[in-house]
Formats: C-alpha cells, structure tokens, sequence
C-alpha cells in the first residue's frame, strides 16, 4: 500500500514548468490501444500508487489508488463474497483499474451490469496545473457539481491524471450456468435480443465460431429454472469460455497483427458484411472484427448501424483509431481539454490527433 | 460572464414571433406568473419572457438569438425540480420544452424508446408495457415530471441501488449548444468513443447544453415482485436489517425506510397497515423471477426476525403490495397534512452513520425548534429528512433553511453529500462550498465555459462563486464544519 500522490503532483507540476509532456502509464497492459504515444514524452507511472484506501462490503463501495491492480482488487472483494460485476479484462497481471477507467473497459457482462463507468461513485484527480481534485464520492447517489469521474471514462488520460477511483461492487452471483447451441450470424442478432428481452437472469450472450453462448447467473433456483425452460447443451467449463472472452485470450482475438475492430451498435442492426471473422458480444451491441481495413471505409458502415467504430489492437496507429467527431463535439472536447489541462501535457495525440 | 441583455423585451419578443407561435411567445405578467418558480416554491423570481418552441430548428433559433445578444436562457420541463433548478433569470428567457411531449418511437426487440424531452417519465413505461417492458428510474415525480428534466437531474427513485440512476439508463441525447448547435451525444452502441460528455450532460442542470431529444434503454418487467414490511423497535436495528440483506447477496429492487413520524403520518393518511408503534419501518422489494423472488424473500424474511424486527408482513398479491407501497409513496403529502408546510432535503450518506446522523438530527430538530420526519432510500443512502414549519409564522422559514443547511453540512461530515437527487440549483448553491474546495469549483467553472463561454445557460445555478463561498466558508461554525468535513476526507 502506497501512496505516492506527492511524487506524482511535483512530477506533473516539473512538466509544467519545464514545458515537457506527459505518457500516463499504470501496469503498461494497455500500451497497445489508442493511438501511438508520443516519442519526446516522458512518463507518468502510476505503477507504484497502489492499495485499497477504503472498503466497506455492506455499503457495496470500495475506494482504491488508480495503479492498484485489477488481481489484486478482486482477490479482496473475494474474500467478502463480492466482486466487479462490469468483469473488467485483464490484458497481463499488471492491468490497473485506473487504465480500466480511463480506457473504459468492461467486459461479457457489460449490458446488464454496466460497464466500469457505470459504477464508478467518485475519483480524485489531478489535473494539468498539478491541483490534486476530488469529484463525486462514495455513496450511489451524488448529483453535486458536474460528473467529472464518468468523463474520464474513454477519455484516455487526456483530461487528467486518476490517482483515485470508488466503486460500486456487487455480491457474486449464487449459481451460474452456461447453455450454448448452433447458430448462425445472421439467425443470432435476433435470437440474442430476444431472450435479452425475457425477465431472466441472463449475464452473457455471445456469438463465435457459429455457436452461441447464453450465460444465466443469480438465484440458484432462477438459474435452474430458466436453463430447462431454454434448453440447449450446457457448457461443462463455461467459466472458462467467458473468462477467454473477457480477457480476449480466446482463440478468435489470437494473431496479434491481424487488426482488430471494434463496433459498438444498435444491438438489433444487421452485421456489416465484410470478409473476416466475427465475434458478437453484448447482446448484438459490441461486435468484433478482424481484417484489413481503414477507418475511413468502415466509419460509414458503423454508421449506418447507429454507432460507432474503432481501431482496438493492431494497424496503423499513427492515424486516427476511433470514430471520427463531429466539429461541435470536437471543439467542446478540445475546450473540455484545456479546462483541464492547459499546457496539453497528459497524452497528447493518445485518443485523437487533435487532442 | 458578459454584460447581460442589451435588448429590449419588446425588441426580443418580436424576434421570437417571427418564427414561434405569437401566443407562445409569453411577455405578459398575468401569463407569465406560473414560470416564476419550480417545485421548490420559496425560491421565486419573474422572467422577461416565456416561450414554447415546438419544433427543434426553432430552439436552436431561439439560442442563436440569446446568445448572440447574451440573454440568459433557462430551459424547463414540468417544473417539478426540488431545486429551483428551473427559477427564470429576471432578464431572461424560460425556454419551455413543454410542446416536445412525443413519444417518437419503441424498439420493442432493441428494448429502446426514443423520445422528446418533454415526454412524462411515467408515460415511457406506460406506452412500453404492451411490449412487457418499461423504463428504471422512477422519480416520486413520475407523473408529471419530464424525461428532459429528469436528464438535467440525473433523476433516480426508488430502484436505484438495482436499475440505476437516469444516467445508466440513456443511450444518448441530441442537445443544442450554447452557439446553437445541434449535436447527438452518445450513440445507439452502449460505449462511444471520446470523453464520455453524456455523462457530464447528465446532471448538469441546464448549464451545458438544452436537450432536444433523448434515448432510453428499456428494461424487461420482472415477473414477479413482492414486498416485505418490518417493523424496528429501533433505526439501528432497521439500519442494520438493511446491510444485513445486502451482505448476504440480496440486491432488493426497492429498499426504504421511514422513521416513527413518518410511519404515524403515512398510516394517518393512507390506511396502510402500518406498524404504528414502530420506531423504523423497512419495505424491502424484491423483484425477478418466480424462483428468485421466492428463494430471496424466504432469505429476506428469516433475516429481517434474526435481526429483531418486531413485525413483518410479506405481500400475498399486487393489490396488497401496492398497498404497503402506498404509505411511502404518498409520505410526502402525509406529512404535508401534519404541518401547515414541510421543507425536503436530499442528502446522501453513507448507511453505515445512519443512526449518528439521525439522533444528531433529533438533537437539531430540539435546538431549532422545528420537528423533521424522515424517509429514506436506505439501499443508496440517500436521506429525506422533511422539516415541517409553518411559513405564515415570520421567520419561520429561515429557521427551516438553517436547520436544512446544518443537515446537509452533517452528511459531508460523514463522508455523504448535499444533494442525491434533487440537484443543487439555487437552493443547495452555498452548500456547494462545504462539499468543495475552491480549485475543485474553479473546475466546475472551467468546465462551464468550455460548453458555454460567455455564460447564458441557466446562470447563477449549480456552482457558486468563488467570492461567495469564501464569504460564507468565513463565518465561523462553518470553517470548523469544513475543517471536519476534509478530515472526514482526508
């Protein structure tokens, strides 16, 4: 347990004085997504802050320095039967919930759990003139001044530096099952929707390979109950197989230089047609795709599935990866930027060129 | 902030009523009247003018006007806010959504609805129940107050701790800029690219952005829900009833607690059934399936008797269910009955200083004279104390404010907030300096001006000045509450 927050401010208040820019690096698991960081940088660790500064089981809310790793946090909610329901990935031991928030990652169980801004109650921050800010708190409910924990999320470290997150965290469910049968892609849109549709206790439904996997968790007797009314062969090691999903270590995330593209749609629209795998997740609204492909050619189609697309791992980097902005929303971000950071010293270029 | 209004009423007005409806082009005090105030009806202040666009080209004219002539625009849904989020700006102008009421489409399979922001947040789930579907947040206000307030607000309810709160539930909005631009925040996908400004948007009162449209995520209805009511000889014993459940698993739907005076006035005024002795009473909703509800209230029940409730009661039916619902439901005009007027604030804590809040609230309610009553969403903490006064007695109200402050200050103290779901608006605006410091609103304000630089929407709401809270953060008590408060952080 280490709190290195004075380190931290007078490294980011040098920057300042020195006129030098900033990489804001935690366990490093990340270093692949975004947009290639920049060369003359130096680096902001975060490694080193670590630790759980709160936690409260009966409240559900747990406090914890930004560079404490993911492992780490749910070996403690584990003891107390608890754990983060977003199912964060882990792309290495080393992956922090601080980079989970600023990359805003969550995982299968995304839809009906929120994702990891969701339950995030509060975070300090510091900012660009080295100001150590405190926004939100640790109780569910906190509509006082605007959400600045929430913007961080996606926001990739260009608005801040976390140093601290509070959560919400949930029991783990009772009993939990998996029940997976032959589908095709184009007959799983609908087949997913559906049943996300139906008052159950579904937790997961994931299309790959041309079957379907539908995850039940909750009260052992509702699990039980919902699995003989949908039938369908259960998965004897379907932890596994989720697990894999989660943390993108299945088979169909194999091949690291084959780019990898992220939709994030409508949750009914048709898939685009392209040549390259597929994996559907979340209920139909996220939707992975491997291939060759610029973003100019697949924005379009993002589009025309009411959402947006992005470049998750892979390709070129030096271009833009996410889904491009319209200019109001550009100049309000780049506004929101320099509110923030004034001297544009924490990941410049990491999330789009112009930021 | 810019010099405000250079123009003229009259000179504005005609601008107005070259594209808006003349009749909807308010200037008149008579009709003017109604807008001088939201829910929270102390806190009055007349506009220079109203108007009810119905079209989204003719908002996004009405913001062209008024930015470029700097008049302040206040937009307003219902005027249901607790706040005087909504109060007008005496120079200017009350941009009333009220004629954006559709509801444009439900996507029964996608389980979205799309709507205009002056659609009633209980008419979502009116329409979606065809489909077996309905919307989470479900403010006491659902009849009448709006999706687009709610957004403003980041509105709850009392199926929070399980469904969330309006900002979990949204999709996306298309708002109109301060310059007058229109613009889609968020996507039809769960996860956008970029900042996240959906959230930011959401609860930030009409200071950055007015919203022109809004889509929802619906929810499927559960199959079954059932309530249980326990009785507690005591708010500890209540209180720990309530982490007792949740440490054990449960995530109930609902989770509410009144205390004695509440419990009195709810039963005098509805017939509830309830236990009229009782020093607490908890309703504990559980919702799922049929094998779930069953399995968890089973749980629920032996729980609440180890933990020595003095009563409970198990709903057998929806009728019965409502009607133990209905005591809380209608606690608000209740208490309203037992007391020429009552003030309701909104403070969140953490649940674990239940008991130290509430029997330091007792102590206040001796030292100010005044009697408070308390509802509770137990599940997130958030508090309801309502203290009842008599505004025709001078200085009554003042006392009330007082008390009201010092309540609120006590939840910062804990480790809480001012404000769970009500917003800070006006009437919450000098608390803002015990929750913050000085370069944490600096931020705010930064914040601010990158949506709205030269400062006309909704001004003097939501953060104060930095002047202001250092000369209230100067009086004495408060600098020693402060002091506490960022020991409580620290």
């Amino acid at each position: 347990m280490a709190d290195q927050i004075q380190t931290l401010q007078e490294q980011v208040l040098q920057a300042r004085s020195n006129g030098q820019k900033l990489n804001i690096v935690g366990g490093g698991t990340k270093s692949f997504m975004g947009r290639q960081g920049s060369a003359e940088a130096g680096t902001l660790s975060l490694a080193e802050h670590t630790g759980v500064v709160e936690y409260h089981p009966v409240e559900l809310v747990l406090t914890v320095r930004a560079g404490t790793p993911l492992k780490e946090i749910e070996a403690v909610l584990a003891e107390q039967g608890q754990c983060l329901h977003f199912e964060p990935p882990h792309f290495g031991d080393a992956s922090t919930i601080g980079g989970t928030l600023a990359c805003n990652l969550s995982g299968p169980a995304r839809p009906w759990a929120g994702s990891v801004r969701d339950q995030v109650l509060g975070i300090r921050l510091l900012n660009g003139k080295g100001e150590h800010l405190r926004f939100g708190g640790q109780v569910m409910k906190n509509v006082a001044g605007y959400d600045v924990s929430r913007l961080q999320a996606g926001a990739m470290g260009t608005v801040g530096v976390i140093t601290e997150i509070s959560l919400k965290v949930m029991p783990k469910p009772a009993a939990t099952t998996t029940l997976v049968r032959e589908m095709t892609m184009d007959e799983v849109v609908e087949y997913m929707n559906r049943r996300a549709g139906e008052p159950k206790p579904i937790t997961g439904a994931c299309w790959v390979d041309g079957k379907v996997y539908l995850r039940l968790a909750g009260a052992k007797s509702a699990v039980e109950a919902t699995a003989e009314q949908w039938g369908g062969q259960v998965l004897a090691d379907g932890e596994q197989f989720w697990r894999q999903v989660q943390d993108m270590q299945h088979p169909f995330f194999d091949d690291p230089e084959l780019p990898l593209w992220r939709f994030s749609v409508d949750s009914t629209a048709k898939t685009p047609e392209l040549d390259g795998p597929w994996m559907i997740d979340w209920a139909g609204s996220q939707r992975w795709y491997r291939g060759q492909a610029s973003l100019d050619q697949l924005e379009p189609l993002a589009r025309a599935a009411g959402g947006q697309v992005s470049l998750f791992r892979g390709g070129d980097r030096t271009g833009e990866v996410m889904h491009g902005q319209p200019q109001a929303l550009k100049t309000i971000q780049q506004r929101v930027k320099k509110s923030f950071d004034p001297d544009a010293i924490f990941n410049p270029g990491r999330l789009y060129s112009w930021l | 902030m810019t010099t405000r209004a250079k123009v003229s009423k009259s000179a504005l007005a005609e601008q107005f009523r070259a594209f808006i409806d003349p009749d909807f082009v308010i200037t008149d005090d008579e009709t003017l009247r109604p807008y001088e105030c939201d829910g929270l009806a102390m806190y009055r202040e007349m506009p220079m003018l109203v108007v009810l666009p119905e079209t989204v080209e003719q908002v996004q004219r009405v913001m062209r006007i008024c930015h470029e002539h700097g008049v302040p625009v206040v937009a307003r849904g219902a005027g249901t806010g607790l706040c005087a989020g909504a109060m007008p700006h005496k120079e200017g102008v009350v941009l009333s959504l009220a004629k954006f009421n559709r509801i444009l489409n439900i996507d029964p399979v996608g389980r979205t609805a799309r709507l205009q922001p002056g659609v009633r947040n209980l008419a979502i789930s009116e329409e979606a129940a065809q489909y077996g579907l309905y919307y989470g947040p479900d403010p006491s206000s659902q009849i009448a107050c709006t999706i687009g307030g709610n957004v403003a607000e980041n509105s709850g309810g009392v199926h929070c701790l399980k469904y969330g709160l309006t900002v979990h539930n949204i999709l996306s909005v298309e708002m109109i800029t301060a310059e007058g631009d229109r613009v889609t925040v968020g996507s039809d996908g769960l996860d956008s690219c970029g900042m996240d400004l959906l959230a930011l948007l959401t609860g930030s009162e009409g200071l950055l952005g007015v919203v022109t449209e809004v889509k929802v995520k619906l929810l499927p209805k559960p199959e079954v829900a059932q309530v249980i009511m326990a009785g507690f000889d005591s708010i500890e014993k209540a209180g720990d009833a309530v982490g007792g459940v949740i440490s054990h698993g449960i995530i109930p739907g609902g989770l509410e607690m009144m205390d004695g005076h509440a419990i009195i006035a709810a039963d005098d005024f509805c017939g509830a059934g309830y236990p009229r002795d009782a020093k607490a009473l908890l309703l504990c909703e559980v919702d799922g399936t049929k094998e779930e509800v069953h399995e968890h209230i089973a749980e629920a029940e032996a729980l609440f008797r180890k933990l020595g409730a003095t009563s409970i009661r198990t709903s057998q039916s929806e009728e019965e269910r409502a009607l133990l619902w209905k005591g809380r439901k209608s606690a608000f005009p209740a208490v309203g009955r037992i007391s020429p007027d009552y003030y309701c604030m909104d403070g969140t804590i953490p649940r674990r200083h239940l008991a130290r809040v509430l029997l330091e609230m007792e102590k206040m309610s001796e030292e100010f004279g005044l009697r408070v009553a308390n509802v509770f969403h137990a599940g997130d903490g958030n508090l309801h104390p309502l203290i009842l006064f008599d505004a025709n007695v001078p200085g009554e109200f003042d006392k009330a404010e007082a008390f009201g402050s010092a309540i609120l200050e006590l939840c910062v103290e804990v480790g809480g907030c001012i404000t769970g779901e009500h917003g800070v608006g006006v009437e919450k605006i000098r608390q803002m300096a015990v929750q913050f410091n000085d370069e944490e609103l600096q931020q705010f304000h930064e914040v601010k001006a990158a949506f709205d630089a030269t400062g006309i929407l909704n001004p003097g709401k939501g953060v104060p000045t930095l002047k202001f809270c250092q000369e209230y953060r100067s009086i004495e008590h408060k600098q020693h509450k402060h002091q506490q408060a960022d020991a409580a952080h620290g």
